[in-house]
């Protein structure tokens, strides 16, 4: 999706405010929408779905509000879609469905060592298994796809439409663009390294490299 | 359960742009307590959370690797070669660095990382990014004008040396390993860690002596 989270290379956002002192949570409704994100129940949703749903919020909101603040927007909109939240709730401060497929008894609660082992366990891994062989080879000349699409896609504007050489092999990766729509699949994944020069026509001269991982339906040899 | 639905959230989120309580605070709070009435979180749990991201897991976790790699030839091999493997002989290995790969500056070679996209971020081992690191104007300017924004960090960078801009594109997480100051032949691991900035593992800080 051409939106408004597709950040890399948009000019006119300013400096950067790089002091960033005092803890991981400026303030607790920061920790709790960390908290909620790391354990609610959620509807059957996939780690792209998730993305995609937060790509999706209005530009103004989007740029506008707290970075854990869109979190918790993301979060209701899933819930809302799947329909495990009505907008009517937010109002009332309770749920109104009485019966809903979301209703089971309430999860018990887990203690810090509990959670410590919940993180380790879930270093999730997104490498599996494809039939077909890799397409590309290490060093090989690539040129990324000039476009993108309606949905969740991980090649961003600015490197669309460019020449790149395959870096590395990843391995094959589900793919985003299906799974942000429920379909897991796996596919192979590469990363792919451009000259700055090659992005940027004010990098002209300049050594620079920029890397990103791109599927292999996102590539075509140059 | 949900149906995907790509156009009906983009609807959601209109209703949601003047339906939500006015701030923050409120709208989290408002998230919290409707999952709570519905019995799909648990608030005990999300405290344990907070916990665990605010007193265990942290960027001091990243400079324990570092400070290793900088001692032990043979870790720092394994760490190059498989990640989060090495990572895991700390108890490191955890949320988002499954695909962990660590990237080394050397005299000629300066590494940054940024998430164009989103955010991402190899949370099990440098713990919530900095604020500047989610914004807008870091995740814009960081492919572009890596030179500029480094500067901003009080980072100069010679023409002579290359920046390699890691833009976290898939489901990798890229953990910038810096340069040992010179100078710390001496020091104890421990003191060597505690050397060790959040930034230069994201490639925002670039000279570990000066402190």
């Amino acid at each position: 999706m051409d939106g408004i989270h597709d950040l890399g290379g948009k000019q006119g956002y300013g400096p950067i405010e790089v002091d960033d002192e005092g803890g991981p949570f400026h303030e607790d409704w920061e920790g709790r929408e960390w908290g909620i994100a790391q354990c609610a129940r959620t509807p059957g949703i996939t780690i792209d779905w998730w993305r995609h749903c937060r790509e999706l919020i209005m530009p103004v909101d989007y740029l506008g509000r707290p970075y854990f603040d869109s979190w918790a927007q993301t979060d209701f909109s899933t819930y809302i879609e799947a329909g495990w939240m009505l907008l009517e709730e937010i109002d009332a401060g309770r749920s109104l469905c009485a019966a809903d497929e979301s209703r089971q008894p309430p999860p018990a609660p887990m203690t810090l060592q509990q959670v410590l082992d919940e993180d380790r366990a879930h270093a999730h891994r997104f490498d599996g298994k494809t039939e077909t062989p890799p397409m590309f080879k290490l060093g090989q000349s690539v040129l990324t796809a000039k476009h993108g699409h309606k949905g969740h896609t991980r090649l961003p504007q600015y490197a669309r439409g460019h020449a790149g050489k395959v870096h590395a092999y990843n391995g094959a990766h589900v793919f985003p663009d299906l799974s942000a729509q429920g379909t897991e699949i796996h596919q192979h994944c590469y990363n792919i390294v451009f000259e700055a020069a090659e992005l940027w026509p004010e990098a002209k001269g300049r050594k620079d490299k920029v890397y990103l991982d791109l599927w292999e339906s996102y590539l075509e040899p140059a | 359960m949900t149906d995907f639905d790509a156009d009906k959230v983009a609807e959601i989120h209109q209703h949601l742009h003047s339906h939500l309580p006015s701030e923050s605070a409120l709208r989290v709070k408002a998230l919290e307590t409707l999952l709570v009435d519905k019995g799909l979180v648990n608030p005990q749990t999300i405290d344990a959370w907070v916990e665990a991201y605010t007193d265990e897991i942290g960027p001091k976790r990243g400079a324990r690797v570092v400070a290793k790699a900088w001692c032990d030839a043979h870790f720092k091999q394994r760490l190059f070669e498989d990640a989060p493997a090495a990572i895991d002989e700390l108890g490191y290995l955890g949320k988002a660095t499954a695909h962990l790969k660590v990237v080394e500056n050397t005299d000629k070679v300066h590494n940054l990382v940024v998430c164009t996209l989103c955010s991402c971020y190899p949370f099990s081992i440098l713990g919530i990014a900095p604020a500047w690191y989610k914004a807008a104007a870091y995740r814009s300017r960081a492919v572009r004008d890596p030179r500029g924004v480094l500067a901003e960090f009080g980072v100069e960078i010679d023409d002579d040396v290359e920046i390699r801009v890691w833009d976290s594109t898939a489901e990798l997480r890229y953990l910038v390993m810096p340069q040992r100051p010179p100078g710390t032949e001496d020091l104890s691991e421990d003191e060597l860690a505690a050397l060790v900035t959040r930034n230069s593992m994201i490639g925002t800080d670039r000279d570990l002596s000066q402190g």
